[in-house]
């Protein structure tokens, strides 16, 4: 993983800090397609999943959709959360960019942000066909694209301070799903009711103001919560 | 009054006694599960300070 | 003096052992006055029967549930920012006493549900946030009793109940919001009738007696979970416990 170095040719303004993790995760995460193509074909699997348990009935699969799709995000997010910080931790890169010169918050940020565009962003792209699947209209798949766009931002953003905290921690993956499902809560509720409201005929705005709201407060405070726990994992 | 009335609490004595029964029942777990565990420090430190020597204990002022 | 002379394990280990007693006595006999109030001296609930004495426990457990995680969230800042030790120990011996009463408000609301709305269990706005604390006291204990390293243990918990604790109103604004889109799962929690002054009473003092036990088991752990992180600290060779 050390093969992309963290140095690159430095810029002295403190935005570098997060271009420079963002760039770097960014190659490593096109990089290893496997992993990126893993997430989402988890995602599409269990998502299709639901229809063989339940049943066929389109009234039935058009009520779950929007908690079915939500539910599987989150998971599909959380299981890629140790590659936010595993590998980097393992070789060192981690406590390197800890002493470099750059402050470690806005290096969280980069990485979070180079996550969200590796898994967020391509689990909203994807969402809509299986939306269909589940007999859901275009208006109503709009909507679930932008809740899952504002929403697993804050999924990445939580869930890296999870990551961090459990850095080296027998047991870690099942461990920091404990940590971080119970904090999810919110997005889900959000995320998911902005579907079903667009699907009952109410205005989805609120639900999507909402999240959106989480992800201005998540942008201010999880890069320090995150790096806070980075230094504690590294100590 | 009436302690089999009392007890049956109108015929819901099930749910009542259920939730005291399991509130009396966890607390007095607690105590003896906390008793048990500042007992066991308690016990590992006299233990350690046998072993390193028991002239040590003596002499410390009360 | 200080009070901060007491932020030292080694000060505060025999003054907890002092106030240990106390507190438990006063919780015992709050508990019984308490007790005595609500099965006897309080009427019937015209609407809900006697089943309702169920509320004398289910309120005040759901009280120190939440007012616990409340308390370690004000250690957890302390840790952080004072990095003083006693506060990190007094989270990790707050929070099996928070994590009881919270289930015991689950398990007393699910028996005071069922006789007296039909259902042991509504996915109602109060009840889901309950459980969702539940879920974060068993985070906290998870991560505590994963990282062996006690020093990094300490901090990675007051973190994370901090940042929990900032989610805590959010999670409960998203249930109460997530509860009025869905009408038919839900159950009307608010009292009807006027709660008569006996039973006001009984609530209020059976909640002082949790709180009092509350106060008198963490002490009681804490003082256990310093002689576990330090036993062989020099103070302690002092301490009348481990002599005789």
């Amino acid at each position: 993983m050390s093969a992309v170095p963290v140095n690159q040719p430095a810029l002295s303004t403190p935005e570098s800090g997060v271009w420079i993790t963002l760039v770097r995760d960014t190659k490593l995460a096109i990089r290893s397609k496997g992993e990126l193509a893993q997430a989402l074909a988890f995602f599409i699997i269990v998502v299709s999943l639901f229809p063989l348990a339940i049943g066929p009935e389109a009234a039935i699969l058009k009520r779950i959709a929007a908690g079915v799709v939500w539910v599987c995000a989150l998971l599909a997010v959380m299981l890629t959360l140790p590659r936010l910080f595993q590998s980097d931790y393992l070789d060192g890169t981690l406590e390197q960019l800890a002493l470099s010169p750059y402050p470690l918050p806005l290096l969280c940020a980069g990485k979070m942000l180079a996550h969200w565009l590796s898994t967020g962003v391509p689990l909203a792209l994807v969402a809509p066909v299986l939306g269909l699947q589940f007999g859901l209209e275009a208006s109503e798949l709009l909507v679930m694209v932008a809740g899952l766009l504002l929403g697993t931002p804050v999924l990445t953003m939580l869930g890296a301070i999870g990551a961090a905290l459990v850095l080296g921690v027998r047991g870690g993956s099942i461990l920091m799903a404990l940590l971080v499902l119970p904090l999810y809560t919110p997005v889900l509720i959000f995320g998911a009711g902005a579907v079903e409201a667009s699907i009952a005929g109410i205005d989805a705005m609120a639900n999507l103001s909402l999240l959106a709201a989480m992800l201005l407060f998540g942008l201010v405070t999880t890069p320090f919560a995150a790096a806070t726990a980075v230094k504690i994992s590294l100590d | 009054m009436n302690w089999a009335d009392f007890l049956s609490m109108d015929g819901r004595g099930f749910y009542v006694w259920g939730s005291f029964g399991a509130f009396l029942a966890a607390i007095v777990i607690e105590i003896v599960l906390v008793r048990l565990r500042i007992h066991r420090a308690q016990q590992a430190v006299r233990n350690s300070l046998g072993q390193a020597g028991s002239s040590a204990t003596e002499k410390v002022p009360r | 003096m200080s009070l901060f002379k007491y932020s030292a394990p080694s000060s505060f280990y025999p003054l907890a052992g002092k106030l240990v007693p106390w507190f438990g006595v006063l919780a015992f006999l709050l508990a019984v006055g308490g007790l005595y109030l609500g099965l006897f001296v309080a009427p019937e609930d015209y609407q809900q029967g006697e089943v309702y004495r169920i509320i004398f426990i289910h309120v005040p457990s759901a009280w120190m549930g939440m007012f616990i995680y409340l308390v370690m969230a004000m250690y957890a800042v302390l840790a952080l920012v004072y990095q003083t030790r006693l506060s990190a120990m007094m989270m990790e011996a707050l929070a099996p006493t928070g994590m009881m009463f919270t289930a015991l408000a689950l398990w007393t609301g699910a028996l005071w549900g069922k006789p007296t709305w039909g259902t042991y269990w509504a996915f109602d706005a109060r009840m889901t946030s309950t459980l969702i604390l539940l879920f974060l006291y068993v985070g906290y204990l998870a991560l505590m009793n994963a990282i062996e390293d006690k020093k990094r243990a300490d901090k990675a918990g007051a973190l994370l109940v901090l940042v929990g604790s900032i989610n805590v109103p959010i999670i409960y604004f998203s249930v109460k919001w997530w509860n009025t889109l869905h009408q038919g799962a839900s159950v009307s929690l608010t009292q009807g009738n006027k709660m008569a002054a006996t039973m006001l009473a009984g609530m209020l003092v059976m909640a002082l007696a949790c709180w009092m036990y509350s106060l008198a088991v963490s002490l009681c752990r804490v003082r256990a979970i310093i002689l576990e992180r330090e036993p062989h600290a020099a103070w302690v060779k002092h301490i009348r416990e481990v002599q005789a």
